[in-house]
């Protein structure tokens, strides 16, 4: 970095000025200023809501804002369309992974740019330059010319990451690329981006963990509702600093001291469920006034185990028991919602939510029966209702009518575990509920969390965050390729036993594994 | 399932390939499950395989088959156009008014086709500009060009002059060497070159992008709408071929003629593997398709059995070819 002084010189890619956008009544953005300059990776910090993916969009020409200017290598820059920012060379990276599945890899990452040889598509001048595309990912389960319906999530999102690298662009927008992604694939995404900016290509890069942006990122920007409120060097800058301002307050005992209610009682008991490949002979007790963690790498089977016990995924051997009763082995969620089960599921917009009904909706889906009579909805009660609830898990929304898909990630998780509370389950099911989550949401997820135990409810958690399991958990087992270990309590395990019982014991295929195995620590 | 190099992964991928045969033999297998039924349950198996009837199923698939090309790329997009039907019998009348107007045939052959595709280019703009969804910016397409049809013609058929359109329809040509109607040949030739575009062109890739993730497809860089507008004019020009094949049938155009058929069109697509969600489809797949559809109605027919059981079985077939397709997905999925 002896350039320093000269590139402090040289003109900013992109200058953003005073921007501001509102949404009704929502301030999403109040007047934001931003510099980011060639070849350096500019951290956006910022809790869900708090105007990062307006900015985005807005830069992406998604969203037109209500005043303020923006500048793109010194000209002036005024979007209406997406088209017209590819052109202008800039990349989006969403966080939602757009593909289309239907098509194979390289067709999906030179969509729109293809190499052609008159009319008709160059295929293996296609497959040869996205090979090129990929090659520094070295994956090997993308190949050019495999359907990208055979990829797997974090798959996906490296093709996706590679369609905007083919762009060549001067600027790109990564909303949270890690977020589907295993450390492996998290290294090598960041050796790209270094790659990247040091060809001279500015990089705006969101994230909710910060080791990550202090391993990829040089300067920063923290917004907070829809202001910028702390920007600078991130070598400057130490963590309680960054926190402090995402949150407005120094954030202290980050996770709620264990509320261990004393009970021997089961309430759920799983004996030798099997599903599919993806499950085998799953066993575990859940006892009264408890937090259950599962752990394990992403895709060991965690998922399907809560997806087997909530009925939704179809068990082939294996029995479940709430509260002394056994459930028929062909039941569907009705029977579990019945007995008392409450699942939250890890897609949020895929299956936890419907994005385009209102909150008030969301909220008594699974329970329409206590806002109705005869089959008519009461309307004033279903609100009253959504609003305790909501109010609950503090949901930021302005009416309990407005559609969930206007509220923020984080909001919408709070919608649906706001969901489970009017549903009145004692048995929470709760599959990654800190996923794609801020600082500041997932504090008050873990609230919730204790306080349900504390009032004799359990709670079942699968996250592939380890910090956080050792947060709440009284008692843990570890998932690895389908087979569930023993329950031990907390203070048994230390984070390295419970990745090496994620990573298994069979020592073939384990060297992709290992770099996999460091969990994302949290900086905290 | 976290490593790479799983074994599971090599059989996923074997699937696939599996699979992707399944579905293009899927509709193979069907035309010969319907063809060996016929020829069992008929009194005269020789005469529903003599190359006589073949030559008449053949002849009677055309219309059906030009029309299942161009609801192909359509389907294929994500789209739907509910009004070739309608097309059909207004290209029919338009070729055969310019016969009458003593214009040269290949002339009047171009003017069907024209004003097909004329029909196509304004659903397009109907979907793109007015933004009203495929089904129903085509269903009103199917009154608007019916009464057009009707209009123009007086509602009355049209005679047509006796020329070479005439002759592309009969199942036994004069020259013996085509062995099959002009107009099999002419329809052979657009499915080829169709399932070339489809497969090998950016048009193609970009249909199957359009159909498969829009939003991607904007997000690339892709003109959806301009797309839009040649897929559906595109479309709308098989949509006019295939009314001039029908006017060369009846040998005159008939503002009345072919109301229902895009369902008929509709059904050899899907049957032929094609998905209403888009992002699925071939032309191979929805030709077969449209065989299907003639040898049931060709054997329905030669079994004498009323109209009316023509049309339950036919409907029913449809179900149950779509469903057995979504049984087999569901069964790969697992």
């Amino acid at each position: 970095m002896s350039s320093s002084a000269a590139q402090a010189l040289e003109p900013p890619l992109l200058e953003v000025i005073g921007v501001a956008k509102h949404f009704g009544a929502t301030r999403a953005l109040d007047g934001v200023d931003l510099e980011v300059r060639p070849g350096h990776v500019h951290a956006i910090i910022g809790e869900n809501g708090a105007g990062k993916s307006t900015l985005l969009n807005i830069l992406s020409g998604a969203v037109r804002p209500d005043r303020g200017s923006i500048r793109l290598k010194g000209l002036p820059y005024h979007l209406s369309d997406p088209l017209e920012a590819l052109r202008r060379g800039i990349a989006y990276i969403h966080q939602e992974i757009s593909l289309c599945p239907h098509l194979s890899v390289a067709e999906n990452i030179l969509l729109g740019a293809e190499p052609r040889r008159g009319l008709w598509v160059d295929h293996q001048k296609m497959n040869e330059v996205a090979a090129e595309i990929l090659e520094p990912f070295h994956h090997a389960n993308i190949v050019p010319d495999r359907s990208v319906s055979d990829l797997r999530l974090p798959e996906r999102q490296i093709v996706e990451i590679c369609r905007a690298l083919a762009r060549r662009p001067s600027l790109i927008l990564m909303d949270e690329p890690t977020s589907s992604l295993q450390r492996a694939d998290v290294e090598k995404l960041f050796s790209s981006i270094r790659h990247l900016r040091d060809s001279g290509i500015g990089i705006i890069y969101i994230s909710h963990f910060l080791e990550e942006i202090r391993e990829v990122a040089d300067e920063f920007a923290v917004l907070r509702d829809g202001k910028k409120v702390l920007n600078g060097r991130l070598q400057d800058v130490s963590d309680a600093a960054l926190i402090a301002a995402m949150v407005g307050r120094p954030l202290q005992d980050f996770f709620p001291p264990r509320a261990r209610v004393s009970s021997n009682e089961t309430v759920l008991r799983v004996e030798s469920l099997s599903s599919g490949t993806a499950l085998r002979n799953a066993s575990f007790n859940l006892r009264k006034g408890e937090v259950l963690g599962i752990s394990g790498l992403i895709g060991s089977g965690q998922t399907e185990l809560l997806r087997a016990v909530f009925g939704l995924n179809p068990a082939n051997g294996g029995t479940v028991e709430v509260f002394g009763k056994r459930l028929a082995p062909g039941g569907g969620p009705k029977t579990r919602i019945t007995a008392g089960i409450g699942w939250l599921s890890e897609d949020r917009s895929g299956e936890g939510l419907a994005l385009a009904l209102s909150v008030a909706d969301n909220i008594s889906l699974t329970n329409f029966r206590a806002v109705s009579r005869g089959g008519w909805i009461d309307l004033e009660k279903q609100k009253k209702q959504a609003k305790q609830c909501t109010d609950a898990v503090r949901v930021k929304a302005s009416s309990m009518t407005v559609p969930v898909q206007s509220l923020s990630g984080g909001n919408q998780q709070r919608v649906a575990l706001a969901r489970l509370l009017h549903q009145g389950c004692r048995i929470f099911l709760l599959d990654e509920p800190t996923r794609g989550v801020d600082v500041g949401s997932k504090k008050h997820i873990y609230e919730l969390i204790a306080s349900l135990v504390r009032s004799g409810n359990s709670v079942l958690i699968v996250s592939s965050y380890l910090p956080e399991l050792f947060g709440v958990c009284d008692r843990l087992a570890v998932m690895s390729r389908g087979y569930l270990s023993p329950t031990r309590p907390i203070e048994e395990w230390t984070p390295e036993m419970v990745l090496q019982a994620a990573i298994g014991t069979d020592s073939q295929g384990t060297s992709s594994c290992t770099t996999l195995g460091s969990h994302r620590e949290h900086s905290n | 399932m976290s490593t790479l190099t799983s074994p599971a992964l090599v059989s996923a991928a074997a699937t696939s390939s599996w699979r992707r045969w399944l579905r293009l033999l899927g509709p193979f297998f069907g035309l010969l499950l319907v063809i060996g039924i016929f020829t069992v349950i008929s009194d005269n198996p020789g005469r529903f395989l003599s190359p006589g009837n073949l030559r008449i199923v053949l002849a009677q698939t055309v219309i059906i088959a030009l029309g299942a090309i161009g609801m192909t790329i359509i389907i294929v997009s994500g789209g739907i156009d509910l009004a070739p039907g309608s097309v059909i019998a207004l290209a029919g009348v338009v070729c055969a008014l310019a016969l009458r107007a003593n214009w040269p045939p290949f002339l009047a052959l171009l003017a069907g086709m024209a004003v097909g595709a004329a029909v196509g280019l304004i659903n397009g703009l109907a979907i793109t500009l007015l933004r009203v969804v495929p089904f129903i910016a085509t269903l009103g397409m199917l009154g608007i060009a019916r009464g057009l049809a009707k209009w123009i013609s007086n509602e009355q058929t049209v005679d047509i002059p006796d020329t070479w359109i005439n002759r592309l329809a009969i199942a036994f040509p004069t020259p013996k060497w085509l062995l099959v109607a002009p107009g099999v040949w002419i329809a052979a030739v657009v499915a080829v070159f169709a399932a070339l575009v489809l497969r090998r062109t950016v048009f193609g890739r970009h249909v199957f992008a359009l159909g498969s993730n829009e939003v991607a497809a904007r997000a690339c860089g892709i003109h959806t709408g301009r797309l839009k507008l040649w897929i559906y004019s595109i479309g709308g020009l098989l949509f006019g071929l295939a009314g001039v094949m029908q006017m060369s049938r009846l040998r005159q155009g008939d503002p009345t003629v072919a109301i229902g058929v895009e369902l008929d069109i509709i059904a050899a697509v899907v049957i032929g593997g094609g998905s209403l969600s888009g992002g699925e489809g071939s032309i191979l797949g929805s030709m077969i398709g449209a065989l299907i559809m003639a040898f049931l109605r060709n054997g329905c027919q030669l079994m004498g059995w009323p109209n009316y059981i023509q049309e339950i079985t036919i409907g029913g077939i449809i179900v149950l070819a779509v469903a057995a397709d979504r049984l087999r997905m569901s069964g790969n999925k697992e």
